[in-house]
């Protein structure tokens, strides 16, 4: 067993628009080791986005290898993709990406229906998570009838159920208040303290602060990568 | 595909339909109306041939059957006298049609006599059927006891009849009438047999005499014992008439004869009977006639269940693409979960499926009520075929396969990321 849940060397991706090449990732150099907490940050338009769905198994690169725990996942057709984020990926999204006509407990479940596991099975689960991320007595409500920061606790119970190696969350608390924020935080830090490798794009620095590395992006370019020290040491550099 | 899955995706197939109920209905009612028509029109199909069928059966395909018919009063006066009617198919003519007209086996006369027949000091009227032996070979009638006419009866004009068996029970309740005398007339008959009964079903195509007390006898003896003229006393009425055969049945050799016969003997016959007083009645016609009346039913409904089927089919498909684009999002965020392009696939194709056979169910309620109401205006015989209910689920889930599947593929060729970013 290796200690690398990911490795990315000399991606690119690029989108051709007629005459003009946009490089939205233009060679990504990138290790990130099992149970890592890692943000990735820049500026709207960096790339962060382009990036996490790459590592997530829901775009392919237009150039590199991406080694996903311990598999090259940059050879594998759709349907291969697909059972792997099926088995290794969770997502969380800025804006909830809740199914709207299925309930909490529902839409906590879709995941596990792809897997094929017995529907018993899969509500049980879902209700321990909805559970453990304090959506107790709310099973049955509809997105509709949630709070921004309730729904994006489904969107995480969601991103748990299949138990994933890699847990990416984009803009996660994007569209939450600062307190919802904090509380958004709070859970990720505990899935991390469980063990859990997370990735999360902010183009908010300060939404950095949990984690222990911090990759910056620029224009498709891998900035800087610093450590939690690192990035202490230059905030306190800086006036 | 897992069962699980499966069965996952079909109620989730169920459930967006019910989440949009009147659009579904409204969704539905193409197939609602073409699988209708559809079984309206088997129905229809299967039931105007019925009857005729049954007729056919029981007169055989290759009969044809002619009867004198009394013409009305302004005809007979022109030939008839004051006190004698004549009129009515002749020896002579059924000579022609047996002599002339190739393909015809044999005709078979039946001259039909009003007696009265004493028996033990009774009396009853009695209808006798003059023939020849060769009747029981056209007719379904068959001896039950005793033994049926024969060529020897034929030709020594001998006195003996067999007995319809309604009119064996009547002249005889408590014994054999088999070697009895009875009386007809001033002239004794001696029965040799009794028929058995004569099928069941309408009487259409066959005289009332034949339901009326009757005996067989010879036909040369009918006309050696009680000549060619007929009298007859009807409610009270006298009329004398001479008619020298009542009913004849025209045996064609092959199926394929019987309307190119038919014709001829409506020629030949018109010919010598310019005051038609005659009928010709062509079973395997009827069913023809029945069967064109079915055709164009059959058309009429086709063409009603093509149009439902094909508007109903390309407004689904046109609501499912509407589906489709309205639920991008929501095929992102499934793909992204781990849905393959085939769990999508399957996803909006049942979806379109559960649609139609919920349509084509409906569609079998409307197939089964319409039938009694195009009899109620047309007249047309109905009879749903069991098959006509097993085609509807059919028709439904084929409709929905060609108009589900091109949403389906394109819900399915989305590309994750992009149907994720779709607002
Ligand atoms: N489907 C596409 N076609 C063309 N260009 C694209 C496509 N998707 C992304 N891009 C381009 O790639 C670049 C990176 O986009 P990306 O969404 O990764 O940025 P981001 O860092 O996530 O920005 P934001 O913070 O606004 O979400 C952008 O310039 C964008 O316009
Ligand atoms: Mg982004």
């Amino acid at each position: 067993m290796t200690m690398t849940m990911a490795r990315l060397s000399g991606i690119r991706r690029y989108y051709w628009m007629g005459e003009n090449v946009v490089k939205a990732l233009d060679g990504i150099d990138l290790e990130i080791r099992k149970g890592e907490y890692l943000a990735i940050l820049g500026r709207s338009g960096s790339g962060k986005s382009t990036l996490l769905n790459l590592l997530g198994c829901l775009d392919r690169p237009t150039e590199g290898t991406y080694i996903l725990d311990g598999e090259d996942v940059s050879v594998l057709d759709d349907d291969e993709l697909s059972h792997v984020r099926s088995r290794k990926i969770g997502f969380i999204f800025q804006s909830f990406n809740l199914i709207p006509q299925l309930t909490v407990l529902e839409n906590i479940e879709v995941p596990l229906f792809y897997q094929g596991v017995p529907p018993k099975q899969a509500k049980e689960k879902a209700a321990e998570l909805a559970e453990k991320v304090g959506l107790g007595g709310r099973f049955h409500h509809r997105p509709t009838e949630l709070s921004g920061g309730q729904q994006q606790r489904v969107a995480i119970a969601r991103a748990l159920v299949n138990d994933p190696a890699l847990l990416l969350a984009d803009e996660a608390t994007g569209n939450l208040d600062s307190a919802t924020e904090k509380e958004i935080l709070d859970l990720t830090d505990e899935l991390h303290d469980l063990g859990m490798t997370v990735v999360l794009v902010t183009h908010n620095q300060a939404l950095t602060s949990r984690a222990e590395r911090v990759l910056t992006l620029a224009d498709g370019k891998v900035v800087s990568v610093m450590t939690r020290e690192e990035m202490d040491r230059a905030e306190e550099a800086a006036p | 595909m897992n069962p699980f899955l499966a069965i996952r995706i079909l109620k989730l197939g169920v459930k967006s339909l019910l989440l949009h109920k009147l659009r579904s209905l409204l969704n539905m009612l193409g197939i609602l109306f073409g699988v209708g028509s559809v079984i309206a029109m088997l129905a229809i199909g299967e039931g105007a041939a019925w009857e005729a069928q049954q007729l056919v059966k029981r007169l055989g395909p290759t009969t044809i059957i002619l009867r004198s018919e009394k013409p009305s009063e302004e005809n007979q006066s022109a030939t008839s006298t004051a006190r004698m009617i004549v009129y009515g198919l002749t020896f002579e003519d059924l000579d022609r049609i047996s002599g002339t007209i190739p393909s015809v086996k044999i005709v078979v006369p039946v001259r039909k006599v009003v007696k009265e027949v004493w028996r033990e000091g009774r009396r009853t009227d009695v209808t006798l059927l003059g023939t020849i032996p060769k009747y029981t070979d056209v007719t379904p009638a068959k001896v039950k006891v005793g033994r049926w006419l024969t060529d020897f009866d034929y030709r020594d004009k001998r006195p003996v009849v067999v007995l319809k068996e309604d009119t064996a029970r009547t002249l005889f309740p408590a014994q054999s009438p088999i070697d009895k005398v009875i009386r007809v007339g001033d002239t004794a008959f001696k029965v040799v047999g009794v028929m058995g009964p004569m099928g069941t079903g309408s009487a259409k195509g066959r005289s009332s005499a034949d339901i009326a007390l009757g005996a067989y006898t010879p036909l040369s003896s009918l006309r050696e014992r009680f000549g060619d003229i007929n009298a007859q006393r009807s409610a009270g009425s006298f009329s004398i008439e001479q008619v020298d055969v009542h009913e004849a049945e025209v045996q064609v050799d092959a199926i394929p004869h019987v309307l190119p016969v038919a014709k001829n003997v409506r020629t030949l016959l018109a010919k010598a009977h310019p005051k038609k007083d005659y009928s010709v009645f062509v079973p395997l016609e009827q069913l023809r006639l029945a069967e064109r009346q079915a055709a164009i039913w059959t058309i009429v409904l086709a063409c009603v269940a093509g149009i439902s089927l094909l508007v109903g089919g390309i407004g689904i498909m046109n609501v499912m693409l509407a589906t489709v684009t309205e639920r991008t999002r929501e095929i992102g965020i499934r793909r992204a979960l781990g849905a393959t392009k085939k769990h999508i696939m399957s996803q909006f194709l049942v979806e379109t499926l559960v649609l139609t056979l919920a349509g084509g169910i409906l569609g079998i309620a409307f197939g089964l009520g319409l039938p009694p109401l195009v009899n109620l205006f047309a007249q047309v015989k109905t009879h749903t075929p069991l098959y006509a209910l097993l085609l509807a689920p059919g028709i439904s889930l084929l409709v929905g396969l060609l108009s589900g599947l091109y949403p389906a593929w394109k819900a399915a060729g989305m590309d994750p990321v992009e149907a994720l970013r779709h607002e």
